[in-house]
């Protein structure tokens, strides 16, 4: 039964999931939700193996030796102030203002930038203090688990640069507003595995 | 600095002659096939309807025939195997070397599962699902074909290892420290693990577009216990893909990594845990045999209730059981190595969730029996194959209860009797579940019926060649032979593989039936032609053209009822059914996308595997560049006109009328 026949006759709506096909928007939206929660499982297997290996050290370093937390602690404020302002850019997006859509990317890629460039500092200091994943079974975990975040947010950055150019290009599409908003989920999923990763790693990682 | 990396005239192993003739075999067959397709002016009309299509009917059909020449190349692996160990008594060798042998069962299991069973499975989703639920087309078409070239691209990576360099020799499971660098140093493991990394990232994109198709696509009315049977086993078994294959990413990635970079993951050294790396396959492993089992448990719900005349027994209680054992089924994987050394608590408790899951199995059974009793059961092949899979399904679920009791499988780990086991299931279960679902639903795609002798012709040799061949296995493993035995020194196995590779023969009797029942009834299309519903079906598959329009529906039906086509087919001499209102519909232009992405997808594969670092950077690039392009396409649907609907529609009437 068809929601507007329904509303004509006065007869009681059809529930969800009798309504028919979605519209594209939501189905969009839906699928990348599906996606992000494989991609969820996938980093919950980089925890798990980090979980089992934390205390193999070989003999080498360990976190608590390691692990830099005011370097940490800058690099989430970056990622979270970067969720913020991906959140501004969405907003943007919806008044189909490109001027603020703009400075919100900026804001963004330069926050997330900078994300990356402490994890590559990070991941270099380590490296020449002879603690490189090759060292031990645990650097090994660790170097997985943190080096596929910052994968994950090396993608989103290149992203986020082409949907700025689809958005100076194209302008306000359907297809365009579909994608900005699978951008935002992207953006934030990534922010949530963060938190994630800065407790078990960096906050337990230290704990004797 | 070699500009091909590891690859030079050594890859190539020019002194086994079996490998060289099976190798210029597959070579002359795909040079013959493409020289003939090019000189008979095919290829315009293969890239333009079945290459760039993004239809999932035609993508449902390329995955079905991938999987069909897959079949064959699994089946000449088994076929040498059981051949090898019919002879190699004693102190007799045989005919295939150690690491001949090695390989061969590596690929033998390797394809089997993930580019036979996997594409004949996502085949018969891909042309089945939208169909059954009453709309054009699954929810991301595009995506559609890039998941199959994905898989076509795992799939040509892993020929192509039998003429160029060699496949893995440690099983299709992997297990490390064997498959770490230090103990298997050659490129056998890569192309393991690039193959299916490559043809993994397809299935999970699979997954999640058929996860969405069913939730978020259905006919107008379609509420979720309105769905077809068929339906629900596919949302579970991809919701399992969505689950379980990231996992199955992640430790192929973590063991890439000790092998390319030198992390110690799963080494000897370094304190790697080889033990992880089990659990971590099986976390995946083993949902991903209910990813295989669940459709074909739908098709067989699909086919007992059509071929009976009757509804489906206890509707409600199926679908119970498919989301049961869709959640008990990531609870059971330690029962793959109750061996390992977990406590007798643990494998205590991972035996009684595996004794769990067989309840709704049964009563799956059940359901399937009581459908039957009591209906006018027609004795057609799709059906003939359902009653096939009962007996042996259950034969093949007692011996895994058996096998889950942990005392037990001490004694069967890693025996005959386990292979036996789950080839009893996997042919007894997914492989007959496939042909019932392909003789079932063939007249739907080509609009004919296939040749009814020859289907039960193969149906009796794969059934029988079944039993023979894996019979003596159970006796086997009880005798004490373990798996993957190039030779042996007790002569009393003998007789008892003997009669195994007579087993073989009658299953490929079975083959063969099944290559001259297609052959036949293409030649005899035009006595076999059939209407839209060629079996008196009760969804809605049956209630358009046969082979469906590219639109499927010209309009959307409107669903009341479970069964609804069957239910309307009833009411309809009673009541008067309103002309169709047509409205112009939007379908998804082709695209090349997925056909491009897969060659570099292969040429990524090779190169990593070789050590070709321009080549696999190149590739990447090419990979960004092409969906860049995708991404700034204008417009990505024609419109087809009413008056076209209509004139479709009108050809086609004594087939839509009911």
């Amino acid at each position: 039964m068809n929601v507007t026949a329904a509303v004509e006759a006065g007869e009681p709506l059809p529930s969800a999931s009798e309504a028919g096909p979605a519209p594209k928007r939501v189905v969009v939206a839906y699928g990348f939700w599906i996606f992000l929660l494989s991609d969820i499982v996938m980093f919950s297997a980089l925890f798990a193996s980090y979980a089992v290996l934390r205390h193999a050290t070989a003999g080498g370093p360990s976190g608590a030796q390691l692990f830099n937390q005011t370097r940490v602690a800058i690099e989430t404020a970056c990622l979270l102030a970067s969720s913020y302002t991906c959140g501004l850019m969405a907003l943007a997006v919806n008044s189909r203002s490109r001027l603020g859509t703009y400075v919100g990317a900026l804001l963004t890629f330069v926050l997330g930038a900078a994300f990356l460039a402490l994890e590559i500092r990070e991941f270099a200091d380590m490296i020449a203090q002879g603690a490189s994943p090759q060292r031990s079974a645990f650097l090994s975990s660790f170097f997985a688990l943190v080096g596929c975040h910052g994968v994950h947010v090396a993608a989103g950055l290149v992203w986020l640069a082409a949907m700025m150019a689809q958005v100076a290009v194209k302008g306000f599409r359907p297809a365009v507003l579909r994608r900005l908003q699978c951008f935002s989920l992207f953006w934030h999923a990534l922010d949530i595995v963060w938190v994630g990763l800065f407790t078990v790693v960096y906050l337990m990682g230290v704990t004797p | 600095m070699n500009l091909l990396g590891k690859l030079d005239w050594s890859a190539i192993p020019f002194d086994q002659p079996i490998i060289m003739g099976a190798g210029a075999f597959m070579v002359l067959a795909i040079v013959g096939i493409l020289s003939w397709v090019t000189l008979k002016g095919y290829v315009p009309y293969l890239w333009r309807e079945w290459i760039t299509s993004v239809d999932h009917k035609r993508i449902g059909v390329m995955y079905f025939l991938l999987a069909l020449v897959m079949l064959l190349r699994g089946f000449s692996d088994a076929i040498m195997m059981r051949a090898q160990q019919a002879v190699a008594a004693g102190g007799a060798q045989g005919y295939l070397p150690p690491e001949h042998f090695d390989q061969v069962f590596s690929a033998h299991g390797t394809i089997m599962i993930f580019f036979v069973a996997m594409p004949f499975v996502i085949g018969l989703m891909n042309f089945v699902l939208p169909l059954q639920l009453g709309v054009r087309d699954v929810a991301f078409p595009t995506l559609n074909s890039v998941s199959f070239w994905l898989t076509a691209s795992g799939v040509l990576l892993i020929n192509i290892s039998l003429v160029v360099g060699e496949f893995a020799k440690t099983g299709w499971i992997a297990y490390p420290p064997l498959s770490e660098l230090q103990f298997s140093p050659g490129v056998g493991v890569d192309y393991y693990l690039w193959s299916l990394q490559i043809s993994g990232v397809g299935t999970l994109l699979t997954g999640i577009n058929f996860v969405t198709t069913i939730l978020k696509l259905r006919a107008p009315g379609m509420g979720y216990m309105r769905m077809p049977v068929f339906c629900w086993t596919s949302l579970a078994a991809n919701l399992l893909i969505v689950a379980a294959f990231p996992v199955l990413t992640a430790t192929l990635g973590m063991l890439l990594l000790d092998r390319y970079l030198g992390f110690h993951f799963f080494t000897v050294d370094g304190q790697g845990n080889a033990m992880m790396y089990v659990n971590l396959f099986w976390v995946w492993g083993h949902p991903e045999v209910y990813i295989l089992i669940l459709p074909p448990f739908g098709i067989f719900s699909e086919v007992v209730s059509t071929f009976s005349g009757k509804p489906l027994f206890g509707y409600r209680s199926m679908v119970a059981a498919t989301m049961a054992i869709c959640v008990l089924s990531f609870l059971v994987w330690l029962h793959h190595f109750f061996t390992m050394g977990a406590s007798a608590d643990v494998n205590g408790f991972f035996g009684i969730m595996t004794m769990i899951i067989a309840v709704p199995t049964g009563v799956k059974v059940f359901n399937w029996l009581f459908t039957m009793y009591g209906g006018r059961v027609r004795f057609e092949v799709p059906i003939l194959w359902s009653i096939g899979f009962m007996v042996t399904f259950v034969i093949g679920g007692m011996t895994g209860v058996l096998m889950a009791v942990p005392p037990a499988d001490f004694q069967l780990h890693n025996s005959l009797f386990l292979v036996a086991h789950f080839h009893n299931v996997i042919i007894g279960g997914v492989v007959f579940g496939v042909m019932a679902g392909y003789n079932y639903w063939f007249p739907k795609a080509f609009g004919f019926k296939l040749d009814e002798r020859w289907g039960r012709a193969s149906f009796w040799c794969w059934l029988i060649g079944f039993y023979v061949a894996f019979m003596p296995l159970y006796v086997l493993g009880l005798m004490g032979m373990t798996r993957r035995m190039q030779h042996y020194d007790n002569p009393a196995w003998q007789p008892w593989l003997v009669v195994a590779a007579i087993g073989t023969v009658i299953i490929l009797g079975g083959i063969v039936s099944q290559i001259v029942q297609l052959v036949v009834s293409i030649r005899h299309r035009d006595r076999l032609r059939v209407t839209g519903d060629p079996w008196n079906g009760r969804t809605l598959e049956w209630s358009t053209a046969s082979p469906p329009p590219a639109w499927n529906f010209a309009v959307l039906p409107q669903v009341a009822e479970r069964d609804n086509y069957w239910v309307t087919k009833q009411r309809a001499n009673a009541e008067q059914v309103p002309p169709l209102q047509y409205e112009p519909i939007e379908t998804p232009k082709n695209s090349p996308v997925g056909f491009v992405n897969a060659f570099f997808a292969v040429a990524i594969g090779f190169a990593l595997i070789w050590h070709i670092w321009w080549m696999a950077g190149l590739g990447l690039f090419g990979t960004f560049l092409t969906i860049l392009i995708f991404a700034f396409r204008d417009e990505d649907e024609t419109e087809v006109p009413e008056a076209q609907l209509a004139q479709f529609d009108r050809a086609h009437q004594s087939e839509v009328a009911i």
